[in-house]
């Protein structure tokens, strides 16, 4: 009887709780209000058979519990019912499967004037390609990519005036159709937009598509929904559906592979003369200077010293209310005058002598750091010396009270918050895995005990015994 | 997946028919008196031939996936340099005739009861499929001394993969043998000696054929 | 094979062994750990596989903690985490359920259903069950190597599966690609034994019409199961050889951490292809035999005969059938040519129809029965109530367009644990409640049972009922935690949490049912040979526990099938099978209304 009874009440609650929950599918913002439809036509007739069946089976569990004076009745076979319900079912499931034939149909043929997009996946990044004005994508091969050609171009003339988005986020037309054509650069990925409906894994080695067409103007988070390692619930980025003339405006801002090839590096010359301002408080050699909160620059990449300049300089960095000593940097940031002098400063930071850090925090064990440290690995790299490629910069070498400020920044949502800085909103999530202080101080003291790459080579004896 | 999916096709119509037979006008809730039948299938059916035919089908599945495999990810790569074949397994193929066309004749000699003929065949019968084995390695050999690398392209890999597969069978049926072998050095008598005999005898045929059907498949692709 | 002279009873001797043949060692060890006796090796098989299925239930509960209450533990980071998901999808699939079902299951009930006295080669059944066992301590030993366990998911999709960025690419998967090698080789002599027993041991009178529901469900799933093995074989050996000789079978031109990798134009997709040709007869290898137990559970007791005997049979072999070629649905967005969608949209669509008819044949079964509610039918009508639910949410995702929106969610995670998680593990107790007398002698308690049945079948449904809501408001599986994601709103963290709380409960009860496993077995009261009045073989043996032989001097010859309940006419509402037609008592004429299973008015 209470089978009878749960069953019932679970039947009902379930049906009921489809109703009245508050969670069901996000707000649709493309034009995949078919697919909408066939999910809502097998609702309706799944709830149905749902229903009916386990309505009868509480009937019938009620209805012929035991009766010590009674015996079943005997019946092997009932050919006309049973052939009566297949045939219900055979429709009923034809119903169903019929609508979703047509509709992806529609799926997998784009249509003629969708225009067209590169998404090229990577742990743990999104970047964006448009063809330019020729509208054909230039050849490029994962064999060819390198720290300056992230794209793996081939040098092929279609790809010159192809247009390069390496931030994850990404602008799209409203009401125009497009054709996202999806390649990896390593694991599989799938670009998910959850108001989109459409999505599609990315298989290195080969292409693959889907379209839509995007009809709310909005914003849109990008998620991956295919598992692609460690850090595959931080694999983030961002859709603006905007009008064509904001879309255009925008699109012309971007630069093409042919702009980006003749950009002039940093020159390290020009980039002394501004650094003298820099020096005040991170020292003439890059030493940094814990009594003004100035980090030590000596050891850090070009690229990140420039990402993190562009940040301080447009805001994205620094302007947050707790970030104090952002907040001092912001202004000697704003100094330098274009993207140019940041690349000449950061080149010019590199040049500078390394020399190690002296360890001044105590209290955090390096032992469990390590445990914690194996997921920063995957990013800053197993000695913390930074990998240009999943744009973790490297750690080993800075100054304890710095790392434990930042990653306590991080935690706090202090730094990396801003929607401008998509490697900060992914540090954010990543720094989620230190669930307290302890874990923090923790890390911070393994990553005091990371060999510092550039002295070490120094250091190297000729036949020097690895450990 | 054709190829395993023609194979699946014509296992699950050849057991569909044989259930179909046992089912179709039968009305399974009727009883009746003890039939006179002593067991379920023909006496020739014995638990060692059903279990060798079950274990051939596993095999073949295997093949016939390695086999789909192979096809798939010629179509699939664009990488694809085929594989000049080298002539030794000519001979090979000739060692695995022989070596089977032996154990049939060990069959029909235990059959006979005639053990002088049946230790020959055995022998003989093992010999060659140890020589095809060496072959096979020799053949390995050669490759990598002409500088044809496993890695170096999937035809290559898909040629070593698909030898070593056949070459571990025959391994698996090598230590049958040599225990088969074995009893009749301990003096079992011919009789005795039947099922195992015809187990093996059948087994290489297969292998026979699965190595005819990878050689055709390496010779034409 | 001769007969022994019987004077002229008719009595069957089963295929070619006899009970001479039977190995009867007198030692504890060869009694109880190189056994060759089925119903020993059944034990040994199904102790191993809860061990490590409760292993791989901590597992769930760790991953439940992380998602209930992000940030709080410090033991679970993202590595650990994607760990605990692989390791408990490929132990709970194929390590616990597929163990279970046809190590321990089938090999206990075959030949005792069948009517044979063992398994057709008992050294073999032998060497299965220490293979097994093997497969499953190098799997355990995956998590003690450097870098621990792999953390590829359990479909251990190249390239991540051995490219960096995924923990567990050096010894983790490894060991686990050997520890399967090693557990479909161990599997292949077990399903050989399961198949050749049940084609050609089965006792006279035993026509393939006749065989329990239960046997027709393990066999036609062992016949899956070594058709569809080989795929992960090969599979699983051509990622060794990309792994180790640095072959490119599915490893294309990439990057490894911004490092070019040495391998050139390999297909990921040729792994999926051959994986899911696995992977999709896996589900119902682990589906047909609860799909052949429920129904056994049912008629027995509901008292009635199982409805439509034939189309279950049927619907049996269809399912087994149709689910070689429906693969690929799990590849919908895999970036496959699109066109297959089509084509296996259909077929996928095409198996829900024998489904259908099967869950009809259950509540047919029922209805105008006699239905007792014993702890057994507890977990059918579970069963049946969660089956239906799974199996209506996989015509969302069979329908390739539906799927676009749900897949990669957890609306697949809710879905596939319905249908492949708590619907057979309901019936695996079940059937536990249902054998455990034959088994020891001795009845479970039947207060503990309940217990254990309300919280599982309730706390269960608690847990993934949800999960198909979290799936439609687009929330992706397989994510350590979902920190700021905009679309995503709050209240699904509450429903998290409320998630795993369930899921606490759920594993707490399971103590109740181990409790239950062992006070009973030295304080049940005494069940005798037949307490659930069956009609099938195993009920009617000599002894109970039965002994090795499992038949006395002769075995059962069998005269009627499985599902002889309230027969009109006979005195009691069962007839064994092996009960001859002139020996069915008649009725009492007194209570002839009774008989005719008219009900009282």
């Amino acid at each position: 009887m209470a089978i009878a009874v749960a069953v019932i009440v679970l039947a009902v609650g379930s049906v009921l709780f489809f109703f009245l929950s508050p969670w069901y599918l996000t707000p649709l913002a493309s034009n995949w209000g078919t697919i909408d439809d066939t999910i809502t036509i097998t609702l309706w007739v799944t709830g149905a058979v749902f229903l009916a069946v386990n309505l009868f089976l509480a009937y019938v569990v009620v209805r012929y519990r035991f009766n010590k004076r009674r015996r079943s009745q005997y019946d092997p076979e009932n050919k006309s019912l049973e052939l009566w319900l297949t045939g219900v079912t055979t429709l009923g499931i034809a119903g169903l499967l019929a609508p979703g034939l047509l509709v992806w149909g529609a799926f997998v043929s784009p249509p003629e004037d969708a225009h067209q997009v590169e998404v090229v996946g990577q742990q743990w990044h999104w970047s964006f390609r448009f063809p330019g004005e020729d509208g054909r994508f230039g050849a490029a091969h994962n064999r060819f990519i390198d720290e300056r050609n992230p794209f793996g171009m081939v040098d092929d003339p279609a790809g010159q005036d192809d247009i390069l988005i390496t931030s994850p986020h990404l602008m799209l037309p409203v009401d125009r159709p497009v054709k996202m054509v999806l390649r990896s650069k390593d694991v599989l990925h799938n670009v998910k937009v959850a108001n989109f409906r459409a999505k599609m894994d990315m298989v290195p080695g080969q292409t693959s598509y889907f379209w839509f067409t995007p009809t709310v103007v909005g914003e849109y988070e990008i998620v991956c929904a295919q598992l692609c390692g460690i850090a595959h619930f931080a694999m983030r980025g961002r859709i603006e559906v905007v009008e064509q003339e904001v879309f255009d405006a925008w699109l012309g801002e971007q630069p093409t592979f042919a702009e980006l090839a003749q950009l002039a590096p940093g020159n390290p010359a020009a980039g002394a003369g501004l650094y003298v301002t820099c020096a005040a408080c991170h020292g003439a050699e890059g030493q940094g200077n814990q009594a003004l909160n100035a980090p030590k620059l000596a050891g850090l990449d070009a690229w990140y010293l420039e990402r993190q300049l562009g940040l301080f300089r447009s805001g994205a960095r620094g302007s947050h209310e707790d970030d104090i000593y952002g907040q001092q940097m912001r202004p000697f940031a704003t100094l330098l005058a274009d993207r140019q002098a940041i690349a000449d400063v950061s080149a010019f930071i590199e040049t500078l002598p390394d020399q190690p850090a002296q360890a001044r925090l105590v209290g955090g064990d390096p032992e469990r750091g390590a445990r914690r440290y194996r997921t920063c690995a995957n990013c800053h790299g197993q000695q913390g010396e930074g990998i240009r490629a999943t744009n973790g910069p490297r750690l080993a070498g800075l100054p304890d009270w710095y790392l434990e400020r930042q990653l306590q920044n991080f935690r706090h949502g202090v730094r990396g918050r801003h929607r401008d800085d998509p490697y900060g909103n992914q540090m954010i999530e990543m720094a989620q895995v230190l669930v307290d202080d302890r874990a923090v101080q923790d890390v911070v003291a393994y990553i005091t005990t990371l060999p510092q790459p550039r002295v070490d080579m120094a250091a190297v004896n000729p036949g020097g015994v690895e450990e | 997946m054709t190829v395993t999916l023609v194979f699946l096709a014509v296992m699950m119509a050849l057991f569909g028919g044989w259930l179909f037979s046992h089912s179709i006008n039968v009305r399974p809730w009727e009883a009746q008196g003890a039939s006179t039948q002593r067991s379920q299938l023909p006496p020739a059916m014995t638990a060692p031939r059903v279990g060798l035919a079950v274990f051939l089908a596993v095999a073949t599945s295997l093949f016939a996936l390695t086999i789909s495999a192979y096809l798939m990810r010629q179509e699939m790569g664009h990488d694809w340099r085929p594989l000049a074949v080298p002539g030794l397994l000519w001979w090979n193929s000739a060692c695995l005739v022989l070596g089977s066309v032996a154990l049939q004749s060990a069959w029909q000699a235990a059959r006979r009861d005639n053990a002088a003929r049946l230790r020959r065949g055995l022998l003989v019968g093992g010999g060659f499929t140890i020589a095809f084995i060496l072959g096979q390695a020799l053949a390995w050999w050669q490759l990598q001394a002409r500088g044809i690398y496993l890695a170096a392209n999937p035809a290559n890999a898909f040629f070593f993969l698909l030898t070593a597969l056949h070459v571990l069978h025959l391994l698996g049926g090598l230590f049958a043998w040599s225990r088969s072998l074995f009893r009749l050095q301990r003096g079992a008598t011919p009789r005795e000696m039947l099922p195992s005999v015809e187990l093996c005898a059948l087994y290489w045929h297969f292998l026979l054929l699965v190595w005819g059907i990878l050689f055709v498949l390496l010779l034409t692709t | 094979m001769a007969e022994p002279g019987h004077h002229g009873v008719p009595h069957a001797q089963a295929g070619e062994f006899d009970n001479a043949e039977l190995v009867h060692p007198k030692s504890f060890i060869g009694k109880y750990v190189w056994s060759q006796d089925a119903k020993v090796i059944a034990i040994q098989y199904g102790l191993t596989a809860i061990a490590i299925g409760l292993v791989a239930l901590v597992l769930s509960i760790l991953m439940r903690l992380q998602l209930g209450f992000p940030n709080t533990f410090a033991l679970i980071d993202p590595s650990s985490y994607l760990q605990y998901v692989t390791m408990h999808g490929m132990i709970m699939v194929v390590y616990l359920l597929t163990a279970l079902f046809l190590g321990a299951f089938g090999n206990y009930l075959i030949p005792l259903m069948c009517g044979a006295r063992d398994m057709a080669f008992p050294y073999l059944n032998m060497l299965s069950y220490w293979f097994y066992l093997a497969a499953v301590l190098i799997l355990v030993a995956s998590f003690f190597v450097p870098g621990g366990a792999t953390g590829a998911g359990w479909t251990l999709y190249p390239p991540q599966a051995i490219s960096p960025g995924t923990p567990g690419i050096d010894g983790g998967i490894l060991l686990m690609l050997a520890s399967l090698g090693v557990f479909i080789a161990g599997f292949t002599m077990g399903g050989l034994n399961y198949v050749v027993t049940v084609l050609q041991a089965r006792t006279r009178g035993m026509t393939l019409m006749r065989l329990p529901l239960t046997i027709w469900g393990i066999f036609m799933a062992t016949v899956m199961a070594l058709l569809a093995f080989p795929a992960l074989l090969v599979a699983i050996l051509m990622m060794l050889c990309d792994m180790l000789l640095g072959t490119s079978f599915f490893m294309p031109e990439m990057l490894n951490l911004g490092e070019q990798s040495t391998h050139a134009g390999g297909s990921p997709l040729l792994y999926q292809h051959l994986f899911w040709f696995f992977g999709h007869p896996e589900v119902y290898i682990v589906a047909l035999p609860a799909f052949g137990i429920v129904s056994d559970i049912l008629a027995t007791h509901a008292r009635k005969n199982i409805f439509g005997y034939r189309m279950m049979v049927w619907a049996i072999i269809i399912i087994g059938v149709l689910s070689f070629v429906v693969w690929a649905h799990h590849m919908f967005i895999s970036g496959m040519n699109p066109y297959f969608g089509f084509l296996f949209a259909t077929t996928t669509l095409i198996i829900a129809v024998p489904t259908a008819i099967k869950v009809y044949n259950w509540v047919l079964t029922l209805w105008r029965g006699n239905i007792r509610m014993t702890v057994p039918m507890l977990f059918a009508i579970g069963f049946i109530f969660t089956f239906v639910n799974g199996g209506l949410s996989g015509l969302f995702l069979g329908n390739v367009t539906v799927d676009v929106p749900l897949a990669d969610t957890y609306f697949v995670v809710g879905h596939f644990h319905m249908v492949m998680a708590v619907a057979p593990v309901l019936v695996v107790f079940g059937a536990m409640y249902h054998w455990y007398p034959k088994i020891t002698g001795r009845m479970l308690d039947d207060t503990l049972g309940k217990i254990h049945f309300w919280v599982t079948f309730l706390g269960t449904y608690a847990i993934f009922y949800p999960m198909h809501f979290m799936g439609f408001a687009g929330v992706p599986r397989r994510y350590y935690g979902y920190g700021e994601t905009a679309y995503i709103p709050d209240s699904i963290q509450t429903l998290n949490a409320f998630m795993s709380v369930a899921a606490i409960i759920v594993a707490l009860v399971q103590l109740v049912f181990f409790y239950n496993l062992i006070r009973s077995y030295f304080r049940g009261r005494e069940a005798g040979p037949n307490p659930w009045q069956a009609t099938t073989l195993e009920w009617q043996t000599e002894h109970t526990p039965p002994r090795h032989g499992n038949f006395g001097a002769e075995l059962p010859v069998v005269y009627r099938w499985a599902y002889d309940y309230g027969v009109p006419g006979a005195k009691h509402d069962f007839i064994p099978q092996n009960m001859p037609p002139d020996e069915v008592e008649k009725v009492d004429p007194m209570s002839q209304e009774a008989a005719q299973g008219r009900l009282p008015t």
